[in-house]
């Protein structure tokens, strides 16, 4: 069962990607939905299935690299840490498939496109699945590929394959990391599967090794090198650039991807590796830090956006800050808890987005929105319900999540969990700010779309279905799964797929926390909400003048803290003068020069000098036959 | 004086030597060209026979028999040649034909 949910989208990717033409547009949607349906299905059964077996099973398939020391197979590690992350992706990336349908139904490249999803569906699945770090990695590079090809997806675009390439780029920094943070497990511990590696951990505490000459602690150092590759897949700072531009891609990818299941591979990897984070407290820092920066950075770009794709994609990143700050305390359950309801109300944004820009003609600037809310009643109703989530609003999912995230970080009682709930709150007033903005720019108020385009707004059924499943989901998966994933029952939950050292347990501690502290993330989203309000209902004119009079701060937060033109003159320039350089003087003028253009020289430059020999006069070969003859001759007489 | 081998020696090196001299400084007539080959080639048979009488072999005497036969033989399609190429080009200069020039 547990390979028939892995492999049945790979089977469909196949059938989609080879004999797409063959069966036609219609046979690659209800292949690819077909096979996502079934998976989902049986990614709930056999969640259902691990949730009453003990301890991680792992299934192996196939003897991949023997060589040496490294052993490495295929195999499928099913505990109840992948079995959620079966159920997030199965799920999401099902609706996503039937949701894609309606949203692509004019595009000519639909087998493509399918095929595309459904291969990334394939690589997550083995990602979250994997039993040791090469596997891991081939799902992390599957899913960064299929990233790759789907931002770039509409190639006519310059924008999307700028696009598209600046994530490739930016993740190999992180992928980097990442290849060096597994040589490094390697280094430490000779072995890649985990349940070795795992078992090893503890009796490598405080060990050193040499990385650049320096003697470092190992243990932290291969964390913090793992780490890097989950802030560039999970977009945080400084290797957050992508994500946001990563919205040039049709928006079902923006769900699937960039909100719902790979950007939260870097998330999964920490709380796989709590048994190595655990033992490596400074990493742990590390993560709180940058989680937590990311948090807010995020957030508060989010407030300036007018695209409504790119503030729900500064809003993941955002998110995902919060679930690092999560794991940062040894709260993975909370991150994982986290994870799973960001996927549902995250997804469910950018699907009624997609919705919203679908309606009005590819229209994605929200300030040419407005009024939309009687054309589309149920993708607002259903958007509402996200917003409301992502805010933390009571019975939403959200709530739930993000609360016991807070709670968690201030619970641990650590400067680096202090840290996160101080930026995490301030952070939660800035998201139910920016999302209620977005909510009343697009949805409320006087249309700003011509009466032609709001005239043929309209909803789709295939579409609407997705959005419902998924505003089910983010309504009430928080108050089903609370007290399995967090609460009083998360021992058994988890078992021993995620393990907490006692005295980092953070989650035990969160009923003790004061009052204020566990309710005053509540009240900033609630007031977030409420100046969103009177910004953009009740007096529009007040954004407008803050903006002008804070001209330097909105600048800042519009141009994205300058982040791009800071790369740009740090990375790009000098990357361009450097290979301008090589290419012009060191190519061009060295190699070709001296190489095949000087050689070619030569012998057209020597051609043509003996070219000249051959005046063509008649008096001339015969003078020249006849000093060969006088020479001749003269050697055969001349005594020697 | 007694005409020995010397002297036909240097009558048929003078008529190399012009014949020679005669390719080299003609510039205008093929045909004059032709000429001095066969002025070479009589040459070449002048010492043939001169050596066959001197050292009493006869088959000097027979290859210059040979020559002639090929001096002939070869005049004859010398001369077919350049009424061919004259036809076709119109001239028989020899400052003119040099369209093997590079």
């Amino acid at each position: 069962m547990a390979v028939a949910v892995v492999f049945l989208p790979l089977l469909a990717a196949v059938i989609a990607g080879f004999f797409g033409r063959v069966i036609g547009d219609r046979g690659t949607q209800l292949v690819t939905c077909g096979a996502l349906l079934l998976s989902a299905v049986l990614g709930i059964l056999l969640f259902r299935d691990i949730l009453t077996s003990e301890g991680p099973r792992v299934i192996p398939l196939a003897s991949w690299i023997i060589a040496g020391g490294v052993d490495v197979t295929w195999s499928l590690r099913l505990d109840t840490l992948s079995g959620v992350m079966i159920l997030v992706v199965t799920i999401v990336s099902s609706m996503v498939h039937v949701y894609s349908i309606g949203y692509m139904a004019e595009d000519p490249s639909i087998p493509r496109f399918m095929a595309y999803l459904s291969l990334f569906t394939f690589a997550m699945l083995s990602l979250v699945t994997a039993n040791d770090f090469v596997q891991l990695f081939f799902g992390w590079e599957g899913v960064g590929l299929m990233s790759y090809l789907l931002i770039g997806f509409w190639y006519d675009r310059p924008s999307a394959n700028a696009a598209a390439i600046k994530a490739f780029v930016v993740n190999r920094v992180g992928d980097f990391g990442f290849a060096l943070g597994i040589f490094a497990v390697f280094a430490i511990f000779g072995a890649l599967d985990f349940g070795t590696v795992f078992g090893k951990a503890p009796s490598v505490v405080g060990a050193k090794m040499e990385f650049l000459s320096w003697q470092v602690d190992k243990l932290p150092l291969a964390c913090i090198l793992l780490f890097i590759g989950a802030m560039g897949k999970s977009a945080q700072i400084p290797l957050h650039t992508w994500l946001p531009d990563a919205m040039e891609g049709p928006t079902p990818v923006s769900a699937l991807i960039h909100a719902a299941t790979m950007v939260t591979a870097g998330v999964f990897m920490v709380a796989r590796l709590s048994p190595l984070f655990e033992y490596a407290p400074t990493a742990l820092a590390v993560v709180g830090v940058v989680g937590a920066t990311t948090a807010i950075f995020a957030a508060s770009i989010g407030m300036a956006q007018n695209d409504i794709k790119r503030v729900i994609a500064w809003s993941t990143c955002s998110q995902l800050g919060y679930m690092f700050a999560a794991a940062a305390v040894s709260a993975y359950a909370a991150a994982i808890f986290h994870l799973f309801s960001h996927a549902f109300f995250k997804g469910l944004l950018f699907l009624c987005s997609g919705s919203v820009i679908h309606a009005i003609g590819g229209e994605q600037d929200m300030r040419r929105m407005g009024g939309l809310w009687g054309k589309l009643p149920w993708t607002y109703a259903t958007m509402w319900v996200g917003a409301l989530s992502l805010s933390g609003i009571p019975l939403f999912s959200g709530y739930y999540s993000k609360d016991t995230i807070l709670e968690a970080t201030w619970a641990a009682g650590t400067a680096v969990g202090r840290y996160g709930w101080c930026l995490g709150t301030l952070a939660a007033l800035m998201t139910a700010f920016y999302i209620s903005r977005l909510m009343f720019l697009t949805f409320h108020g006087e249309p700003r779309a011509d009466a032609e385009t709001m005239h043929h707004a309209h909803e789709r059924w295939v579409m609407l279905v997705p959005l419902l499943v998924l505003a089910t989901g983010a309504t009430v998966f928080g108050f089903i799964g609370f007290d399995f994933f967090v609460g009083a029952d998360r021992a058994s939950f988890w078992k021993n797929s995620i393990l907490i050292l006692p005295q980092y347990n953070s989650l035990a501690k969160v009923e003790e926390i004061p009052l204020l502290v566990r309710y005053l993330p509540l009240i900033f989203g609630l007031l977030g909400i409420a100046i969103a309000y009177v910004f953009y209902i009740v007096d529009r004119t007040i954004p407008v003048r803050l903006a002008s009079q804070l001209r330097a701060l909105y600048l800042f937060l519009l141009n994205r803290w300058y982040f791009d033109e800071l790369y740009d003159w740090l990375f790009v320039r000098p990357a361009m003068f450097v290979g301008d350089g090589l290419w012009k003087s060191g190519d061009g003028a060295v190699i070709d020069g001296l190489g095949p253009d000087g050689v070619a020289a030569v012998t057209r430059d020597l051609a043509r000098q003996a070219s000249r020999l051959q005046t063509g006069y008649l008096y001339h070969y015969a003078f020249a036959m006849m000093i060969g003859l006088v020479a001749l001759v003269t050697w055969y007489l001349v005594p020697r | 004086m007694l005409i020995g081998l010397v002297h036909y020696l240097t009558v048929a090196a003078i008529l190399f030597t012009l014949g020679i001299f005669g390719i080299f400084l003609n510039r205008k007539n093929v045909i004059i060209m032709l000429m001095s080959i066969e002025l070479m080639l009589l040459a070449v048979s002048i010492n043939f026979v001169a050596f066959s009488v001197f050292l009493g072999d006869l088959i000097g005497q027979a290859f210059a028999m040979f020559v002639l036969t090929v001096a002939a033989a070869e005049a004859a399609i010398g001369l077919a040649i350049l009424v061919v190429y004259f036809r076709d080009r119109g001239t028989i200069a020899v400052e003119e034909i040099n369209m093997m020039k590079g």
